[in-house]
């Protein structure tokens, strides 16, 4: 993907500036639909998702007790994992977004609430809330784009560490709350300051994230399956407690990436942004800058309605078991101005993030002019490119660029 | 004489609330919820619920525990609504058990309550209107005002089983021990209410009780008397001497004049100690009367807090960072901005209301939303969290911080 300045056709480049502003006045007609009629049945709904949350981690702690025996474990474990998802996603997630501060209900409110994650709710809400959902998609301010750690864009210059970056992705999808907790810590950037001139800020972020993963590790990891000794199930409550930990990290993973990773979802030049900003455009840039996913309403549920990614980036307040009445409005305003509501199922939008992921580890033009004729002479052209240095790979880099860019020029004929 | 005065609230008007109940709310938000003070070792209750904690962390023990026992001893102070009982056509007795942790009341007091109305949270405080009972519940009752959110709410919508949230008794409007000899209670409309609670308290003691009281009670019209049947059956019981003024026969009660007033309605008043609570005027009227004559009055008195709205207003920050800075706030600028321009150090992120991270709690005042025109409204001690960078103010705003 390249940032949308830089494409040959601007997606938005028919859009004139009344346009952009009419599209705003026309989102927050539709947030103020659901604003006015916001209520009792909100209420329940996610209260009812937090007493159902509370129950079924409960009962699958309880199982976990006789995970000696295989079937318990698997019940156990299943329910637990599902426990972690819902309290990430459709509460923790949600709630720390203000969706429910409404109720003025301090058990269910964006100040008090602390999640079941490595990283912790004030870290979360800063990285998350504030950079992430005001700077969508913009390379170099967005760290969601690629963690700073992965090359998530054709103009970034490629380096042969990319080649890496399927596995480091995979990696992190599997530690994905560390990774999470890493990044709200900016732990890339301050560790490479000098130690005594790190800022307190960091120091003591750093020092609060420690503790909350000392905290969930001492409980998932200690406490739970100590008090399972009694049946002799320790090592089986450990390893349950891990393995939802991984379920909920993959899950959790796939479903963040689809919702801004997949080829097609635009990415934005930080200085063609305005200094002022308005509402509209910033409207327009959250509808660009999302994809949906597909699905049945439990699958909704699980990804904590982020399914409805765009309409969550346009209205990140409103609470989330509205977003699929509100999805059809949206998407009649895209097809009225002619902009790409992008959606597609789950399996479709995990392929397309990790598609480009792969796409992107390499160098650019690389895959499209691969066949399986000429393979082993690309890998040779990409074996090059790794081990000699700079020089080498600028020329091998300009040579697959031309041939990619003939390859589209015939086809195109 | 002695006029002591205490304040209450919502037994005639929706939008009052005593500063004394503010206290209370902030005290029971407030409540410790981690493990209690230790003293040398820690005991095996305590040690096991260092474990419970360490087992369900980030959750607290008690949200666990709030799922299956919500009226245990140690959760916040909640109640479930055993009984709605109308007793007039717009007012309604509700009763209600208490958790654990309810500290018992002194009849004539009041008590805040919290109730969700269309999924928000709203606190108003009304007066107990029994004395302690042998089922260890408790009971207030109710008049729904027009317009009244919650007062309806409670009235017309609320069903037994559900649960609300409580705060402790407070207010010093009680009757003394030893009771004074002669009594006189002045009460208007919903102002019965607390003077109810100490009737019935002195009538259901084994020991009779001893007292000559007058109870004077105004009400717009016989059948609009809370409690009338009651009342009439203690006058007929020759507890009381009962004198009701119906508003639509009789006119206002002028207190001061001396054909109709307090002096022609009770000859030996000069006797007795008064015990009043009703609207304003009344109350302002009994108080201008007992300081000239000399007389001991005791008043419960229904503030209206009346939360006045408007374009921009004034800013007042209380709180360790804010340290009482007062900021004057036009109608177009955000809170956060004003805030800052006076030198408040304020925490901000998005400024376009997506973050929730510039949030702060509105103690008492008004808000509106710049996206919408939406008004928030802060009751007293209802702490409102607002997002200061999309709200400008709509009045004089108290603001945490």
């Amino acid at each position: 993907m390249t940032v949308i300045t830089k494409q040959p056709v601007n997606p938005t480049a028919h859009l004139t500036p009344e346009d952009i502003e009419a599209i705003g006045v026309e989102l927050d007609a539709i947030r103020q639909s659901v604003l006015d009629d916001r209520g009792a049945s909100d209420a329940a709904y996610i209260r009812k998702v937090v007493d159902v949350q509370r129950k079924l981690e409960l009962g699958s702690r309880a199982v976990l007790l006789a995970s000696v025996f295989p079937p318990a474990w698997v019940a156990g474990t299943v329910g637990l994992s599902i426990a972690k998802i819902l309290e990430n996603m459709e509460i923790g997630h949600n709630v720390m977004h203000g969706q429910w501060d409404w109720m003025r209900d301090p058990k269910i409110h964006s100040t008090t609430w602390e999640w079941d994650n490595a990283s912790t709710a004030e870290g979360w809400k800063h990285s998350h809330n504030e950079i992430h959902h005001t700077y969508t998609n913009i390379v170099g301010k967005d760290n969601d784009l690629g963690y700073g750690i992965m090359r998530v864009d054709e103009d970034q210059r490629w380096i042969p560490m990319y080649l890496a970056q399927p596995l480091w992705n995979f990696i992190n999808a599997c530690f994905f709350e560390y990774g999470i907790a890493a990044y709200d810590l900016e732990l890339g950037k301050n560790l490479s300051i000098p130690k005594d001139k790190r800022s307190e800020t960091f120091k003591k972020n750093a020092a609060n994230t420690l503790r909350k993963i000392r905290k969930q590790a001492t409980k998932d990891y200690v406490v739970n399956p100590a008090l399972a000794l009694p049946t002799g199930s320790f090592l089986p409550t450990l390893a349950a407690n891990f393995t939802a930990n991984l379920v909920r990290n993959v899950w959790s993973h796939s479903v963040i990436m689809c919702g801004h990773f997949p080829e097609g979802v635009e990415t934005f030049e930080k200085k063609s942004i305005p200094e002022n900003e308005t509402r509209g455009e910033w409207y327009l840039r959250q509808m660009l800058g999302s994809a949906n996913i597909s699905g049945s309403k439990a699958m909704h549920l699980m990804t904590g309605n982020l399914s409805h990614q765009i309409e969550h980036h346009l209205f990140p307040d409103l609470p989330s078991n509205r977003y699929a009445e509100v999805a059809p409005k949206v998407k009649a305003l895209f097809d009225k101005y002619e902009l790409n509501y992008h959606e597609a199922s789950l399996p479709a939008q995990v392929y397309s993030a990790w598609h480009k992921v792969v796409r992107l580890s390499l160098p650019n033009g690389f895959l499209e002019t691969t066949t399986v004729k000429n393979a082993p002479e690309q890998l040779k052209t990409l074996w090059a490119m790794t081990t000699k240095g700079p020089k080498v790979r600028r020329a091998a880099q300009a040579r697959l660029t031309q041939q990619a860019r003939r390859k589209q020029m015939t086809q195109a004929a | 004489m002695s006029a002591t005065v205490s304040t209450t609230a919502e037994t005639t008007t929706e939008a009052t609330a005593p500063a004394a109940a503010a206290t209370t709310a902030s005290a029971a938000t407030t409540a410790p919820t981690g493990p209690r003070p230790t003293t040398g070792r820690p005991s095996l209750r305590q040690r096991l619920r260092r474990v419970a904690e360490a087992a369900v962390t980030p959750l607290e023990l008690d949200d666990v525990l709030d799922v299956f026992h919500p009226l245990r001893k140690g959760a916040d102070l909640r109640a479930k609504v055993v009984a709605v009982q109308p007793e007039t056509a717009q007012s309604a007795t509700i009763v209600l058990k208490p958790g654990r942790d309810w500290a018992g009341h002194v009849p004539g007091q009041y008590l805040r309550v919290g109730v969700d109305v269309d999924g928000v949270r709203l606190w108003r405080t009304y007066s107990l209107t029994h004395g302690p009972r042998v089922d260890g519940c408790i009971s207030i009752t109710v008049k729904a005002i027009p317009d009244g959110v919650v007062s309806n709410h409670l009235v017309h919508h609320l069903t037994p089983g559900q649960m609300i949230h409580l705060g402790q008794a407070d207010g010093d409007f009680v009757l003394p021990d030893p009771l004074p000899t002669k009594l006189l209670m002045v009460t208007a409309g919903s102002g019965i209410t607390p003077v109810i609670g100490m009737l019935r308290n002195m009538f259901s003691r084994a020991t009779p009780v001893r007292a000559d009281i007058v109870l004077l009670h105004s009400a717009l019209s016989r059948s609009e008397v809370i409690f009338g049947d009651e009342l009439r059956q203690y006058a007929a019981e020759g507890r009381l001497r009962l004198v009701e003024l119906h508003t639509d026969r009789d006119g206002m009660l002028d207190v001061a004049d001396p054909a109709t007033g307090l002096a022609a309605l009770v000859p030996d008043l000069a006797e007795r100690t008064t015990y009043a609570c009703g609207p304003v005027g009344l109350l302002d009227a009994l108080e201008a009367h007992h300081g000239e004559a000399g007389l001991p009055l005791h008043i419960e008195r229904f503030r209206t807090a009346v939360v006045a709205t408007g374009e921009g207003g004034t800013l007042s920050f209380t709180g360790p960072t804010g340290g009482g800075t007062v900021v004057e706030a036009d109608g177009a600028t955000t809170i956060l901005d004003a805030a800052e321009s006076a030198g408040v150090l304020m925490p901000s992120g998005c400024r376009m209301g997506v973050c929730f991270g510039c949030v702060l709690p509105l103690r008492e005042g008004a808000v509106r939303d710049l996206r919408n025109g939406e008004l928030t409204v802060a009751q007293p001690g209802d702490g409102v969290n607002i997002q200061t960078c999309i709200s400008a103010a709509a009045g004089p705003c108290e603001i945490t911080h």
